[in-house]
């Protein structure tokens, strides 16, 4: 048994010399601004404030410190890139590229990689820093959906992060954009293509976007607006309004011993926090430099500068990007000319329409599960993504739904690397487009269905010990342990939730229900989110459950203590005790412990 | 509940701390049962924790140190081989490694100190329903009611609804202040721009390589001719007059539009064109912009015509009037109709007759 109180004691101790001026010095700056602000008040308040502990909590800590390094490396980076289309000569320190024709944007960039001492590292380390923030945040989405971590009283804050997706995008697309280089002008001209798909608006939209034909000279000045000021300032802002609602509603936790929906159990922000998310930054920053410095990214001096009549074989985008480029590929080729106006269906869905409804479809997710369910409860304990199988199905059938884009959108790699027809790897992603999320999402279902069945089983029979014993009348049994203390709690923590009663189209006086077929769609819904779900047994079913397991483990013979007998572990099963040796495995387990 | 079961915790060993919940600063400890680490038991493993996470720290400015110096004596231009890696910049590795070992190395003691020195003892915290004590929900209805009733909101019908008004309209000018990112040129629209190019009837066909090595010339040093371009052979090119756009503006703009490329088949090959007699003697000049989203094209396949785009993987059969055979693509490829001039230079016989590049609304209509 640990001594908590050795560690946590040192400010008032005996090492610290009771006039520290260093202390003195800080807590004279505390009352200062005290005097001012009432801080004292607040750090009074929130510097023990427990944080829950999970290894996927780090997720959003990820995203959290990479994005400081991207502000970090990005302020740097504005102090040695042009963005300006204004044409130059280049003539620095890389040769293959001497007295070409470029815009000031790419020599800036080309200048950065080569003639700034530590330039391409930074370049690297902002480059770097993007897509792991794009990944941590994608991931930490996923953490938050299969826990259900956006429920009441959490749905504003999913919505903020949904926000915060879809900038994160941004950020990273009008950033890779900005040195101009042959790649990112081959996007820029994909965008193009996009914004003039748009009804009746989309020629405007692309004039004004790019300032008139593309690729004119206005877009890189805009994109860097838009890239330094606009979008980190929208993320910083909702960064903030998260991490605020957060402190506020206190973080989730997962079900486990002592842990129930009305408190938190965990570490104190000072010192532990403090110490372990603290240095989880300096640990993201440095694999980040690492990465940078070790691990070329987007090496703009291969491709050359922009013009809009060139384009390399091979060409990709960002990761995160992918997948829309992968819809613009599967797409078939649909389009309409009605009353003479074009409508490009080959753009407008991949492009504008499918990220509209998958991006509107995950904001409104929560409020969506909650009517269909009629759960109006607070939720601070996390599910456990078994226990919710129709929402785990819909997750992984979006995962799937985007892979398929993902791979589509290197379907040219993929046909290289594999050596396949291009033309039937398109046609075969197009049918998994369709047919695969709905299979995914039936297995995921039935997968998590099944564990749940094992759940309850383990709670009604303890679980089995891989232990088979023979009964004195000849009977073979496995013997079956009662679960360990966490085992329990985690198991036991699941919550069960009632179908909606089935909606009467009259009552019983005949008036017609008018509501009947919005609340007979409702009623229908949560059969599909809760009509499978196998119910947790009762409290008294559990204990008689565990209680029982813990009786057939008393029926086994000990296990011996090798070490003790100092022989070899052939008689293991027999009979032999000695004074002071376990008699059970039960009391065993219960030594050793 | 919990609190009770939390004193099965050997309380004589938390000492002072009566579980922490009587002490300012000290959360309740949760009654969980807890395995307590070396450095809690064995003041030798404390201590070896202890100069470990000051190892940590002191080699971090180790590295900073040795950051400052690759700094200064590495050149920039010098290169390293590093197994793996590769040919790499030396300085490029040696400051992204020490800068990265020494911010991981704070990062990594921080962590060693928390995990090993740090108590870790898990505490409870109760947490309190997000809804408001009912006694502040009427403070803030009284609020409203009053602020209501001292402003004559409700009463002031006229009010209300000129205000809503005003509020619905204060955004315009917002939006209409954007009309001019693009300063229109008089009489021009974005169709128009969109449906034409420099091509014209007469007009040299310049192959793009001459052109990008900043090669000038005449007519006759620049051209193509047609036995220029063996059977099976493609040529990006573009009208001569690009040559004329100095500025890097409409230069661009136009080598958006205007760039083609030319390929030639025999003739016997040829199935179908975009208009009779377009070709010359077997050579077909298409647009090189695709009619997708614009990636310029120039994949060519010579035993099936095919012209793939490397974007999205539009496909076109340049030998039956660059229909689209595959791909997302819904426009054939716009082709050029061209001949020879006087000098036995290939020209172009008229301007696209379809617009080039990806469609837009106003397409159909032009």
């Amino acid at each position: 048994m640990s001594n908590p109180t050795v560690n946590t004691n040192s400010l008032g101790d005996s090492e610290t010399k009771a006039g520290d001026p260093i202390e003195k010095i800080g807590g004279a700056t505390a009352t200062y601004v005290d005097q001012r602000l009432g801080s004292n008040r607040f750090l009074g308040r929130n510097l023990g404030k427990v944080f829950p502990d999970h290894w996927s909590f780090m997720l959003g800590e990820i995203a959290l410190y990479s994005f400081i390094v991207v502000l970090l490396t990005g302020t740097y980076l504005t102090l040695f890139y042009n963005p300006s289309m204004a044409e130059v000569i280049y003539d620095g320190s890389y040769v293959p590229l001497k007295g070409v024709h470029m815009s000031d944007a790419y020599a800036s960039t080309l200048n950065i990689s080569f003639d700034v001492r530590g330039g391409l590292l930074i370049r690297q380390m902002h480059h770097w820093a993007a897509l792991i923030f794009v990944a941590a945040v994608a991931v930490h989405m996923f953490r938050v959906f299969f826990t259900g971590a956006f429920r009441k009283p959490r749905e504003f804050n999913w919505i903020v992060g949904v926000a915060l997706t879809a900038l994160a995008l941004g950020a990273g697309f009008t950033g890779y954009s900005l040195p101009d280089d042959l790649l990112s002008g081959t996007g820029l001209q994909i965008i193009r293509g996009i914004l003039q798909s748009i009804p009746l608006v989309g020629t405007w939209a692309a004039f004004l976007v790019f300032g008139g034909e593309f690729p004119g000279d206005d877009i890189i000045p805009r994109l860097y607006s838009a890239h330094i000021l606009l979008i980190p300032g929208l993320i910083l802002a909702l960064i903030t309004v998260h991490l605020m609602m957060v402190w506020t509603q206190k973080h989730t936790q997962f079900p486990g011993p002592g842990r129930t929906n009305d408190n938190v159990v965990g570490y104190p922000l000072l010192p532990v926090y403090m110490a372990k998310a603290g240095g989880f930054f300096f640990v993201v920053f440095g694999i980040i430099a690492l990465i940078g410095g070790l691990v070329t990214i987007n090496p703009i001096w291969i491709f050359g500068p922009y013009t809009p009549d060139q384009v390399t074989a091979g060409t990709q985008p960002d990761w995160y990007i992918g997948w829309l480029d992968g819809a613009l590929r599967l797409m078939p080729n649909w389009e309409s000319v009605i009353f003479g106006f074009t409508f490009s269906w080959n753009v407008l869905i991949p492009s504008v329409i499918i990220p509209g409804i998958l991006f509107t479809g995950l904001a409104l997710y929560p409020f969506l599960e909650a009517w269909a369910t009629g759960d109006k409860r607070e939720h601070n304990l996390l599910d456990r993504p078994r226990n919710a199988p129709v929402r785990t199905g819909i997750g992984v059938m979006a995962i799937v739904f985007y892979g398929i884009l993902w791979i589509g959108g290197g379907n040219d790699i993929v046909a290289t690397a594999f050596d396949l027809s291009i033309n039937s790897l398109s046609w075969t992603l197009r049918i998994m487009l369709i047919i695969a999320p709905p299979i995914a999402f039936v297995i995921t279902k039935r997968i998590c269905l099944g564990l749940q069945r094992r759940d309850r089983d383990k709670l009604l029979h303890g679980y089995e010990s891989g232990r088979v014993l023979r009964l004195p009348h000849g009977e073979f049994i496995e013997v079956h342990l009662p679960l360990n203390e966490k085992e329990l709690a985690v198991i036991s923590g699941k919550e069960d939730l009632r179908v909606l009663p089935a909606p009467a189209k009259a009552d019983p006086d005949g008036v017609k229900n008018k509501m009947y077929p919005v609340q007979n769609l409702r009623h229908k819904l949560s059969v599909f989110f809760l009509g499978d779900n196998i119910e947790k047994p009762s409290q008294a079913e559990i204990d008689a459950g565990q209680a029982h397991a813990a009786h057939g483990a008393e029926l086994e013979a000990p296990l011996h203590e090798y070490e003790l007998l100092d022989q070899d572990p052939v008689g293991h099963g027999g009979v032999l005790h000695h004074p002071g040796m376990a008699k059970t495995n039960q009391e065993q387990i219960d030594q050793r412990q | 509940m919990n609190d009770q079961h939390g004193t099965e915790l050997e309380p004589t060993e938390l000492g002072s701390t009566e579980l922490g919940s009587t002490r300012p600063g000290y959360s309740p400890i949760a009654p969980i049962s807890h395995r307590s680490r070396v450095t809690d038991t064995d003041p030798k493993a404390a201590r070896r924790a202890e100069r470990q996470v000051a190892t940590m720290f002191m080699l971090s400015m180790v590295f900073v140190v040795l950051f400052v110096i690759a700094f200064i004596a590495i050149d920039k231009t010098t290169v390293v081989y590093i197994p793996v890696l590769g040919v790499v910049g030396a300085s490029n590795v040696a400051l992204g490694f020490t800068f990265g070992v020494s911010v991981f190395l704070i990062g990594a003691g921080a962590i060693q100190w928390a995990k090993k020195l740090m108590p870790d003892v898990e505490v409870v915290q109760q947490r309190h329903d997000m809804v408001s004590e009912k006694a502040d929900e009427n403070e803030a209805a009284a609020n409203y009611e009053r602020g209501k009733e001292e402003s004559g909101f409700a009463r002031y019908k006229i009010i209300r609804r000129t205000l809503i008004g005003a509020l619905a309209l204060f955004p315009i000018p917002l939006i209409v202040l954007l009309r001019d990112l693009w300063i229109t040129p008089a009489g021009e629209s974005p169709a128009e721009l969109l449906s034409t190019t420099m091509w014209k009837d007469g007009m040299v066909i310049i192959p793009d390589i001459g052109y990008e090595a900043g090669k000038e010339g005449t007519a006759d040093e620049l051209g193509i001719r047609p036995e220029d371009i063996p059977v099976g052979g493609l040529v990006s090119a573009l009208p001569i007059e690009i040559g004329l756009l100095k500025a890097a503006k409409p230069n661009l703009i136009e080598r958006g539009k205007a760039s083609i490329i030319l390929v030639r088949m025999d003739p016997s090959e040829i199935r179908s064109q975009q208009g009779e007699g377009w070709d010359y003697n077997g050579i077909l000049a298409f647009s090189k912009i695709c009619t997708h989203v614009g990636c310029p094209i120039a994949l060519y396949e010579r035993r099936t015509h095919h012209l793939l785009c490397p974007c999205h993987q539009s496909t076109f059969d340049l030998a039956d009037s660059g229909d689209v055979v595959f791909g997302p693509a819904a426009r054939r490829m716009p082709q050029l109709p061209i001949g020879i001039n006087d000098e036995g230079l290939l020209v172009a016989k008229a301007p696209f007759a379809d617009p080039v590049g990806p469609s837009f609304w106003e397409r159909d209509l032009t």
